[in-house]
Order: C-alpha cells, then structure tokens, then sequence
C-alpha cells in the first residue's frame, strides 16, 4: 500500500472502533499516565531547588487540570504514532488502516487536536493530522485474531532534540555513555525535561531510531529492563545524567531525566549505530485492545 | 527573588525592575508568534510596512495554541509554549525594530537575544513547557488572529490574559541568561561523568561472559 492510499471504513462496527480510537487519543492527550505522574511526583519530593520545585509544581498542577476539564496537558498534540500488534486472523485486519485515517481526521476536530501536519515541500497545512506518511503508522504482525494499538501522540519539542550516532564499531558500547550524555547536553531544556530519554542500539540506522522510541515513549517507567546488564546501566545513566544538574526546564535541581530505556537489535559488523529519542514529561501514550469477540478496550 | 504583576503594554522601567529568577504575572494583551510569523514580521518591517498589532512594549509569547471556533470567533483549548530556541535567529532583531519589552517561550534563548535584551530594555521569561492546560486558563479572549494563512499553530493569535503565569524570567536586561548559565555548568561535568560511565561498561561488560 503507498504513502497516499486511503481506503475506506465504513460499516458500523467500523464506526465503533474508529471511535475507541478517538477514545483512546483522548485519553493519551488529556490523561498523564499514571507512571509518569508517580515518577513527578517522586521528583517533586526530592527536589530542594526552589525553581524547579515551582515548575513540578505548575506541570501537576497542569495535569490535574488537563484531567478536570478534559482539555489536552499540552497544545502540542503532536504528529500521531500508531504501533500497531495485528493478529493475522483479525477480521478488522483489512479495514483498519481506513480505520486509523479516519480516527485521527475525527479526533482531530473532535477532541480538538491541533493541526499539525505540514507538507515539506508546499508548506500546506491540510488541518486534518492527516498527509503523505501520516498519521505514522508501524505494523508488526503477531499470530492470533487479537488487535493492539498503541496511540501515541509524540509533540515536536522532545522529537527535534533526536540523534543519530554510527560510531566506530571498535569503540563498541564504550562509545554509548559519551553520545547519550552529549544528546542530553545538546538537548539542554528543549525537550521540556524532566524526559525519558529512549536509546536504540544496533540494527540499521532506522531501526536504532525505531527501538529507541519506542523504548521512550511506549515502556513505562518504573518497568525493569529484562537483560540484567542494561537494566544496571540504564540505572547508572540516569544518576550519572541527573548529577550534571540541568534540570527541570534547565533550571536546575536533582531531576533532568525520569528514566533511560534501552533496547536493542543485533547489527552489521561495519555499523554501530545507536538511535536517541527524547520523550518529553507530557507522555502522551494508551493502548487499544480490540479482541475477536469484537470488544474494545482502552487502557493506558 | 520577587514576584511582579505587571500591565501591558510594558515601559522599560517595568522590564529594567526585573531579575533573573523572579516571578512575573502579566495581565494585558499578549501575542502569539512562531518561526513563520517572526520571519513574517521583520520582512514587513524591511519593506517601510506596520504590524497587523502594534508591539511596542508588547508582548511575543512563542505558541502554537489548540483552538476551537465558535459561533462569534475563538475559544482557545491550550496554549503552553513552544521552543524558542528556533526563533533566535530572529528575536534580536524583532526586539530592536519593533520595541517588544516580553518574549515567552521555554527552553531559553542565545546570546544574540541576551544582548538585545541588555541593549533595548527586554527579558525573556519561560512559562512552564507542556503546561497547556495551565496556560488556557489564564487566556480570557481571543481579541483576533492574524495570517491564518501560515496555518493555526504559526498564525498570529492576539490574546487578552490575565494574571498570565508563573513566567520566570530566565534573561533579564542585565546580561544575565540562567539557563545558559545552567548548561555552561552540566558541560563542565561532562568529560568526569562520561569518564565514570565507561570505566562501569569497562568492568562490568565481558562479553566472552555475556556469551555463555
């Protein structure tokens, strides 16, 4: 299927998924997970520099506000990300990319999300979230008939701050602690830090940057690494990140980072490359469950 | 520390007051300005043009809103700040020819705009970045939108707020910028903290046993 297909989605059950999507973003944009929230509120705790206590203060503030008036926690409703799990007997499998089209044309007048898809070339905005490319949308095929989709709308902000990194092989990982704390540097107050900060290592170029978004943005904080190995030394790197001392907004203080989360893909033996993606304190992330009694579940 | 509540359009005894750290609520007329719009500002000013408003002693606050239309014109969603490091390459100059006294944003500004800022009478202030929701609620109208055309996010939107804040000034008139004040002290420790980090990977990292 090319960039610009847009195939249809109508029938009502159609309709009933495309709006546990709108549902779904909804509750991404206008709902702080509850690990992000915790991990805030640790922060906040913690923190005896009065700047950035007054800015934690004013972000809980903000997403307890976002919650009671079920306006979005921030204006940048980003460009929409759907990781999608499809179970290859799914029978909504067909329709669902005209399903995805169509839930981000309707949250976006619905919720409302703010326009921001824009032509490269033409610098036309067309209003919708929607263009050549966009939504984005990643399919991995799972066996069974159950549907996941993680909806992820990812601001602008945190995403500008991304780097990519081929280092010379030899190097290996001690290459990696110089290249994730300089992104963090460059980055500075950018990304709207306290982030979670994703690092993908190994695969193609791409795929370095695919794992380490999804590590930002998807894995929630406070879930252990499986290797016991990167599990250590995600720890290490966020002690060793939050001791520079940048900060909540680049203010200073004890928190810069609330978690690093790495992932990883075997590699070619001429490349090392190592993807970093920044997700910003607004997590916005849910998942919809779509099972094949027809059932529709959100969660987040 | 001191917290100020001040009444647009700014002086440049309001703007001279302040210092890096404090506290500022601002009441008034606020406008909203990105990349386009600055780039748009400065070439009507080039071309002997006036601004659709007029900001001398106003205020650019860096924001993309959320906004909905209503039956009698705009009611805005959310409207935290936008990166204002992007607009650097413009600000120093727009605080020159057009007499801005405010800029808001996050993630601070360079030196071109700390100068501008110590030579015109300015500051830069932040406003909590991602905090939408939180700024919504201090924006009481929509007075009017300029340049739809660039598309919602990068339109000019003019707003009236009040009590529009915390905005912590992050460069005063002064010369003093302290989120690069802050940075230029994290990149000191860089080469220690990095230095730490491989010696960790050096000792704990056997891949002949990772192997196994």
């Amino acid at each position: 299927m090319g960039l610009d297909d847009s195939p249809g989605a109508s029938t009502s059950y159609n309709d009933e998924v495309i709006n546990g999507v709108v549902e779904a973003l909804r509750l991404a944009v206008t709902n702080l997970p509850p690990d992000v929230e915790s991990a805030l509120r640790k922060a906040l705790e913690a923190e005896e520099n009065p700047a950035a206590r007054a800015q934690l203060e004013a972000i809980l503030r903000n997403v307890e506000i976002a919650r009671r008036t079920g306006r979005p926690i921030c204006q940048d409703t980003g460009l929409i990300h759907y990781y999608v799990e499809a179970g290859v007997e799914s029978p909504i499998l067909p329709s669902l990319r005209g399903i995805l089209l169509e839930a981000t044309r309707r949250a976006t007048k619905t919720i409302p999300l703010r326009p921001n898809t824009v032509d490269p070339i033409r610098h036309v905005n067309p209003g919708d979230n929607t263009g050549r490319g966009v939504p984005i949308i990643h399919w991995e095929l799972v066996e069974g008939d159950r549907v996941r989709i993680h909806v992820v709308p990812k601001g602008g902000g945190s995403e500008a701050v991304s780097v990519l990194k081929l280092p010379p092989p030899g190097r290996g990982l001690e290459a990696l602690p110089g290249i994730v704390v300089d992104a963090v540097l460059d980055a500075g107050a950018k990304p709207c830090p306290p982030t979670i900060v994703g690092v993908g290592i190994g695969g193609g170029a791409d795929t370095a940057l695919y794992i380490a978004k999804k590590a930002a943005s998807l894995r929630k904080l406070g879930s252990k690494n499986p290797d016991p190995f990167l599990a250590g030394l995600e720890e290490e790197l966020v002690n060793a990140i939050n001791s520079l001392g940048i900060g909540v907004m680049g203010l200073g203080g004890k928190t810069t980072v609330l978690g690093v989360h790495i992932d990883y893909a075997y590699r070619h033996p001429a490349n090392y490359p190592v993807g970093i993606v920044f997700q910003c304190w607004a997590t916005r992330r849910a998942l919809v469950e779509i099972s094949p009694g027809g059932s529709i579940r959100i969660t987040q | 520390m001191a917290t100020y509540h001040l009444r647009t359009p700014l002086s440049e005894e309001d703007v001279r007051r302040l210092r890096v750290g404090d506290i500022v609520y601002v009441t008034g007329i606020i406008v909203t300005a990105r990349d386009s719009a600055h780039r748009r500002l400065l070439e009507i000013v080039e071309s002997g043009g006036k601004p659709p408003i007029e900001l001398r002693g106003g205020v650019i606050y860096h924001c993309g809103p959320v906004v909905e239309k209503t039956p009698t014109g705009w009611r805005v969603i959310a409207a935290g700040p936008t990166t204002s490091a992007r607009m650097e390459i413009y600000e120093a100059e727009v605080i020159e020819k057009l007499g801005v006294r405010m800029i808001i944003g996050k993630g601070g500004m360079g030196e071109k705009t700390t100068r501008a800022c110590r030579e015109y009478g300015a500051v830069y202030t932040i406003f909590t970045g991602g905090a939408g929701a939180l700024a919504a609620n201090a924006i009481k109208e929509v007075v009017g939108v300029e340049w739809l055309d660039l598309g919602i996010p990068e339109a000019l939107w003019i707003f009236r707020v009040e009590e529009f804040g915390p905005l912590l000034v992050a460069i005063d008139s002064y010369g003093r910028n302290i989120i690069s004040e802050n940075m230029a002290r994290a990149r000191e420790k860089r080469d220690q903290v990095v230095g730490r980090l491989v010696e960790i990977i050096k000792s704990k990292h056997n891949l002949r046993e990772l192997g196994k």
